[in-house]
């Protein structure tokens, strides 16, 4: 008959011991949780943003990876237990995630920097832009002496036989794969307005899909590349420079139809330290602080300021210098924002099939 | 309080009456009958049992009945439409489905979209329109932002104004069937089916059906694993089972040592392995057997190879443990009786370790259905699985709907080959040791 008033009693010990576990850290030094995308980005961040950022201000900074799961932030919002405070995205998530009403609205007025100060495209709504990166496509001069210098190589197998890395995701191949199929730059994004459009960026796709190694993690292509799996792989810019910077790498970058993009600190709606995770953001937004990041990696600043504090030989591996800017071709975020969801559908039906 | 036993005959006088009165009721010395005493001790025993039990009935509930029934929940769950429209849906309940909804239907829509732009919900109900009518996010998104600028009704003509398919029956119907409280939508889509406008499920069109694939190859992969691993197991197993104990231990341990080790670490090893510059390669170069590197990693060979070591042991220990149980003199007195050393084994033998061979493939079989990381790490997208999707609409593309109708019919699935299995070998004669 004792049992369950001591069983009740243990339970209810359990759970005050449980929630005052929760509860200790609350009380102890301030905390924020920052989310980005690991490798060597997230060592830039590192170096140039969290450790200053917690040296003058005290704050602990717990970091977390992730490969650009929103559901993640979703599932925080939706259940109203957000633990991230400030998250690293894309900009396809920046759009989608502040249409679906997941992100909290940035007010610029707290971020320090007013919204023109950014080059364009690069203040949205409910996210500040962080850096300006780009897809390129990358192969080792160790192993390809005459290496290829244009999309349509990428796609000619003959020419160039191997395998190649691309990203699992159709965002950018479609691109490339019209460009290739001798599209002009202008009509790339017309043409996969339309359904023919599209129809003929997999066909394209279908001419190397049994060659292709695809790629999720930012970190992956290096290593394809560095492994010999790969003879050519897409990859993000600033990974392939921190490989020919810091491991010594023969790779070399092709910047023909370079596709700059942005990277946004975005904060889930409901996050409960929203002024220091705005303190952080207006830190990171800072022009002098932002102009440390190309330190350590090749991505561009989005604040225009910051440009001036870069230093000259730096900038020539960005994806911003003018001489790699000759042929790029921007991502046009707003299609990817309304089309993603059914192009990723039908991308993953046709690589399953 | 005194034991069910120790009934003692009263000595005090005092009580003599009463026992007298009572004589065929059996009393403790305290005067309580037997009987609800016995009751008593027997219900405190139960409690007991139950407070012993209840930690672990509470864990599964907790951590395995709720998640799955809120996965089967959410695979029929629809709250999307009639959360973001739920007067335009209340109009639609009217609407015959033949000619265009009137006026009203049209204001509420309005209005309703209007309200969505503010709220920034628009999103969702892009999102959740475009699952059945592919393409029609960013003609929502266009139309929310159109639909603020009408002030005053009446609303239809300036709302077909905006976009002629708001003229159209299809995105009404969609609107309508969306907005009900259930659907099965996603349940259909998980085996490509879908419905037309006009309510007949049909296949959907070649270039967009993945999904039955996708289950006769997570299921066809999972048999050949078994079969690989049944294989390679039982001999071992029969090795281990009959060697001298001091050899077997030393065995055992290269058996369980990979056990011990995490899949992931496994996983990788793999890779290390066969990729194209990996050791395999490398020495079937350099001892002439191949004169090109073969494509072992990122294909469904370099899958199963890597599934069937991770698996091999819970095929394997099973059979193990039933053949330890099995005597020798069994097959001695069978070839004392003059069969020869093979029938011995397969008539004798054999069927003994059968429910050992049950357990360990029903194990590894069900195990290897809900493989992710091991396809996604050396398998090509042709050898995904179906968690693999289940990962890509859940992680990916939010559509939490149709990851839990994959989860659904995957776990119908096992069910149904489940009572298969039980009818054909019977789940009782499973023995894991």
């Amino acid at each position: 008959m004792k049992a369950i008033p001591a069983l009740t009693g243990l339970l209810m010990a359990g759970t005050a011991a449980m929630a005052l576990t929760v509860a200790m850290p609350a009380t102890a030094q301030e905390a924020l949780t920052i989310v980005s995308w690991g490798g060597a980005y997230q060592d830039s961040q590192r170096e140039a943003y969290y450790k200053p950022f917690a040296k003058e201000t005290g704050v602990v900074i717990t970091e977390e990876e992730y490969d650009g799961e929103l559901a993640k932030v979703k599932a925080m919002v939706d259940t109203n237990s957000v633990t991230w405070d400030v998250i690293d995205v894309d900009t396809n998530h920046a759009m989608s995630g502040c249409d679906e009403g997941i992100l909290e609205p940035i007010d610029y007025a707290k971020v320090g920097q007013p919204r023109e100060k950014f080059v364009q495209g690069a203040a949205l709504d409910c996210a500040v832009g962080t850096i300006v990166y780009s897809t390129i496509y990358a192969y080792d001069a160790d192993k390809l002496k005459d290496g290829p210098t244009t999309i349509a190589d990428l796609f000619d197998t003959a020419k160039f036989p191997g395998k190649r890395g691309l990203l699992k995701k159709p965002f950018g191949n479609l691109e490339w794969a019209l460009i290739a199929d001798g599209v002009a730059d202008a009509e790339v994004y017309n043409l996969l307005r339309t359904p023919e459009g599209v129809d003929r960026a997999f066909a394209k796709l279908d001419t190397i899909k049994k060659d292709v190694v695809w790629w999720e993690a930012g970190a992956q292509p290096p290593q394809l590349l560095a492994d010999g799996e790969v003879v050519m792989t897409s990859a993000w810019n600033g990974r392939i420079f921190k490989a020919i910077k810091e491991e010594g790498k023969n790779f070399k970058i092709v910047w023909d139809r370079q596709q700059p993009d942005f990277d946004f600190w975005v904060i889930p709606k409901g996050a409960p330290k929203m002024d220091l995770s705005y303190k952080f953001i207006a830190y990171a937004s800072d022009p002098k602080v932002m102009a440390n990041q190309s330190k350590y990696i090749s991505y561009g600043p989005t604040v225009v300021d910051a440009i001036p504090h870069i230093e000259p030989a730096t900038l020539e591996h960005l994806p911003t210098n003018p001489e790699n800017l000759k042929t790029a071709l921007p991502i046009d975020a707003q299609y990817w924002a309304d089309n993603n969801d059914e192009l990723l559908k039908r991308f993953n039906a046709w690589l399953a099939q | 309080m005194p034991r069910a036993g120790g009934v003692e005959r009263p000595s005090r006088p005092a009580t003599q009456a009463m026992v007298s009165l009572a004589t065929d009721i059996v009393r403790t010395a305290d005067g309580v009958p037997l009987k609800v005493t016995l009751r008593r001790v027997d219900r405190a025993r139960k409690l007991k049992a139950v407070a012993l039990v209840v930690p672990l009935f509470l864990f599964i509930l907790l951590s395995f009945a709720i998640p799955i029934g809120v996965m089967l929940f959410r695979a029929v769950d629809n709250p999307e439409i009639a959360g973001a429209l739920p007067n335009t849906v209340a109009e639609l309940a009217r609407w015959n489905g033949d000619e265009l909804p009137d006026e009203a239907t049209y204001a509420a829509l309005a209005g309703e979209l209007q309200a969505a732009h503010k709220s920034k919900t628009l999103g969702l109900i892009g999102k959740r329109l475009n699952y059945e009518l592919p393409g029609v996010r960013s003609k929502i998104m266009a139309i929310g932002r159109a639909v603020t600028k009408i002030e005053a009704g009446p609303y239809k003509d300036a709302v077909i104004g905006i976009d002629p398919m708001l003229g159209e029956r299809r995105l009404w119907t969609v609107i309508k069937s969306a907005g009900e409280p259930y659907t099965i939508f996603y349940l259909l889509s998980a085996l490509d089916f879908e419905r037309t406008q006009d309510g007949d499920i049909v296949n959907v069109s070649a270039d967009r059906a993945i999904f039955r694939d996708v289950f006769l190859r997570t299921m066809g992969i999972s048999m050949t694993v078994t079969l690989a691993t049944l294989v390679l197991g039982f001999p071992v197993a029969y090795l281990l089972a009959s060697l001298p104990a001091r050899t077997s231990n030393l065995l055992m341990i290269l058996v369980l040592l990979p056990f011990w080790t995490s899949l992931l670490v496994r996983t990788t090893a793999w890779v290390v392995l066969l990729q194209t510059e990996g050791v395999v390669n490398d020495a079937l170069m350099l001892l002439g057997f191949v004169d090109e590197r073969l494509q072992l990693i990122f294909s469904r060979f370099g899958t199963i190879v890597a599934m069937t070591h991770i698996q091999l042991p819970f095929t394997l220990l099973p059979i193990y443990s039933v053949m330890k149980t099995i005597s020798p003199t069994h097959v001695r007195a069978a070839r004392s009786l003059g069969a020869g050393p093979f029938v011995a084994f397969w008539r004798i033998y054999f069927p003994q370790t059968v429910p050992g061979i049950a357990a360990g493939c029903l194990l590894t079989f069900i195990l290897s259905l809900g493989y992710y990381i091991t396809p996604a790490l050396v398998g090509g997208p042709t050898d995904q699985m179906v968690s693999s999707f289940v990962a890509i609409y859940t992680n990916m593309e939010l559509n939490w709907g149709m990851a839990s109708a994959l989860g659904a019919i995957l776990l119908a699935a096992t069910l149904v080959l489940y009572l298969l299995y039980n009818r054909l070998i019977g789940i009782d004669k499973l023995k894991l040791g």
